[in-house]
């Protein structure tokens, strides 16, 4: 596969333009995404239904980078990101069950229903920060450990456009190159950091140089392959002990910011249909797979009509279970339970000897 | 053996460090320079670079990757040269250390100890004066440590260090060079004082005075002027503002039937307005007084000895409040 925009490059060769692939690969990076992109269509409608409350934020049209990273990397590897995370917790193996009945506030969620969207943990997956920007030196702290126990992993940290104006960025990008400590920072540049383009937030251009002693890639964050290639660089150059790594995805997001947001104020329909008709990553495996005839039309529907089953069998599953038990208001605030004040005092909480 | 504060809480460091290769030390100026306070003497020497860790003065960032280091397994001591400027980070000890274990159904934890001088020095105004006590002790989630005397520095630090939650540890500039007589039991490397249970420093039967950190050492002067008076004062040391030793305040209350509580913070929402609180909640028809408070006062600390001297809590003021409260007059 050839990438249709080639990586900009900071400080650094970058890698070839190019990646190879073949069927199984092809078929699986499509059933992934479309795993993705049908998690989000679901959580949509359950929210539209009243079934999902508060804060949700979905990631429809950004699964390369998603996807493409994880195959960047392995499962000892860790990934920390904000709050839109759910199709993180995907593919880094959670079951879309425990994710939906996270955001339907069941016991069986991820978080026992006590975190909700923006707060979903699973192996080596930090959630989940709702506080834009402060996952970035958590993620730097995730890298201090691997290196302090020299384990040869990294942690990849994300954040978007909107966060990477934050100070604190610059503090962790400060210490992890003295540090050089194995964490590869990705902005997420969907060009809107809610509704205010990167342009009215941003002076400068690029996310990829802006630590300017610390080497960088634009990246197609449109196309899997080129994702896929931009993280085995990244982590190579970060196992290799260079220290970190920063990479922009260039992508986009269908949906508004969160579910209060239609996305129609600050642009134009036509912006977000030109999106999806030219540059959709699922749509760019598709052709692929077709182009070289390595399923038909009737295959890939075949395969999104199980991701379909997939996921409303969770969400029937996870609309079934049961809400947390009432003394889960108590439970986790510190790792032993302890007595703790209730609304009215009289009522207060005393742990199960 | 007698002890200042300071080689109190170096050598509970320099125990933990050597049986946890988990623990590490970091922040501003804590390795090469030894310390802005000197406390972390010798550790770099000791321990290296590796877990004795210099950062630049970046208190978000670095408190962020404590944070996440604990997260993936670390027991990270981080120093804030000041709890003023702890400010910068207290979104990553509130937001990222704090609520992580509630909000992660119990699935992540980060074991993390945050510490430094806190309160009131001297002459060194207002942005470098102030007693975080009641703000950190009103979040769920963090345990939060007052220790007064060396035998506190050491017990309450180690098991801060081997506790699982994240603890913020408030300690007193002041309070570093003071000596204290440590026992045989106080000096062994695994001696460790329960976090949330307070101590009854002085037994007395006519009023309780409930305070914490530097301020005790002026509760214990007042008790023993109001003992010259005929008046005997219980001195209850907290340790800990959260959890809070409530049980031991009421039972002496109940005893006394007069309360006096004492801090260097502000008075509104402090941990005194706490106290007076839970003791009306849960003793109100053992009190025979109203109870009082002896707080800074409610100023920014000026620079000027004698307006700092008036804003700050004085053995007098101690002792007037006392007086007060049993309805005595001098």
């Amino acid at each position: 596969v050839n990438f249709a925009k080639k990586f900009e490059t900071y400080l650094c060769d970058g890698p070839e333009n190019t990646a190879t692939t073949n069927k199984d690969e092809l078929i699986h990076y499509f059933t992934e995404m479309s795993r993705m992109r049908r998690i989000e269509l679901v959580a949509d409608g359950l929210y539209k239904k009243k079934l999902i409350r508060g804060f949700c934020h979905l990631y429809n049209g950004q699964e390369a980078v998603c996807g493409g990273l994880e195959y960047a990397i392995t499962k000892q590897d860790h990934i920390i990101t904000a709050y839109r995370d759910h199709t993180y917790m995907l593919s880094r193996g959670a079951t879309p069950e425990e994710i939906l009945a996270e955001l339907l506030m069941k016991e069986t969620g991820c978080s026992k229903g006590k975190g909700g969207s923006m707060h979903m943990f699973t192996d080596n997956f930090y959630g989940g920060n709702g506080i834009v920007g402060a996952q970035c030196p958590v993620g730097a702290g995730i890298a201090f450990t691997q290196k302090y126990n020299k384990t040869g992993n990294v942690c990849l940290t994300l954040y978007g456009d909107g966060a990477a104006n934050q100070g604190q960025l610059y503090e962790a990008f400060n210490m992890a190159e003295l540090w050089k400590l194995p964490v590869i920072f990705i902005c997420e540049n969907n060009g809107y950091g809610m509704g205010t383009s990167t342009k009215r937030s941003t002076a400068g251009k690029g996310y990829y140089d802006r630590a300017h002693y610390i080497p960088g890639l634009k990246v197609d964050g449109m196309d899997i392959f080129a994702v896929r290639t931009a993280g085995k660089y990244a982590a190579d150059w970060c196992r290799a002990g260079k220290g970190p790594f920063v990479l922009e995805m260039d992508t986009y997001r269908y949906v508004g910011h969160s579910m209060s947001d239609p996305g129609t104020t600050y642009r134009t329909r036509e912006e977000v249909n030109e999106v999806r008709s030219h540059r959709d990553p699922i749509e760019h495996v598709r052709s692929l797979i077709l182009s070289n005839k390595f399923a038909t039309e009737d295959d890939l529907t075949a395969i999104e009509d199980k991701v379909r089953k997939e996921m409303e069998d969770a969400a029937e599953k996870a609309i079934a279970a049961k809400l947390p038990a009432d003394r889960e208001l108590y439970t986790n605030v510190y790792i032993q339970e302890v007595p703790i004040r209730a609304v009215e005092a009289s009522n207060s909480f005393v742990p199960s000897k | 053996k007698e002890v200042t504060v300071r080689e109190a809480i170096n050598s509970a460091l320099d125990e933990e460090l050597a049986r946890d290769q988990r623990v590490y030390v970091m922040g501003e100026e804590v390795a090469q320079y030894n310390g802005a306070y000197k406390i972390t003497k010798g550790l770099f020497e000791k321990y290296g670079a590796d877990r004795i860790i210099d950062t630049p003065i970046t208190e978000a960032g670095f408190a962020g990757i404590g944070v996440g280091s604990a997260m993936a397994g670390l027991r990270p001591v981080v120093e804030f040269m000041t709890w003023n400027f702890a400010m910068q980070a207290i979104d990553h000890i509130v937001n990222s250390s704090a609520k992580t274990h509630y909000m992660s159904g119990g699935k992540v934890f980060n074991p993390i100890v945050w510490r430094g001088p806190n309160g009131p020095p001297t002459s060194v105004g207002a942005q470098h004066s102030q007693c975080f006590a009641a703000w950190y002790g009103n979040v769920p989630g963090l345990k939060v440590i007052v220790p007064w005397s060396a035998e506190d520095h050491r017990g309450l630090l180690k098991s801060a260090i081997r506790d699982d939650n994240p603890v913020v540890c408030l300690e007193s500039e002041l309070l570093y060079n003071y000596k204290f007589t440590l026992s045989p039991e106080s000096q062994d490397k695994d001696f460790l004082i329960p976090i949330g249970k307070a101590k009854v420093e002085r037994q007395g039967t006519d009023i309780t005075i409930v305070s914490f950190s530097r301020i005790v050492s002026n509760c214990l002067e007042a008790a023993e002027i109001l003992a010259k008076e005929g008046i005997s004062a219980e001195v209850i040391n907290l340790r800990s503002i959260r959890p809070l030793d409530v049980e031991t305040i009421v039972k002496s209350v109940q005893k006394t039937n007069r309360l006096v509580t004492a801090e260097e913070g502000w008075p509104q929402h402090g941990v005194g307005s706490e106290i007076a609180a839970q003791v009306v909640e849960n003793a109100f028809d053992y009190l025979d007084a109203p109870i009082e408070r002896i707080t800074g006062a409610d100023v920014p600390m000026p620079y000027a000895k004698n307006l700092e001297d008036a804003a700050m809590v004085q053995v007098q003021n101690i002792v007037n409040a006392c007086r007060r409260v049993c309805y005595r007059k001098k």
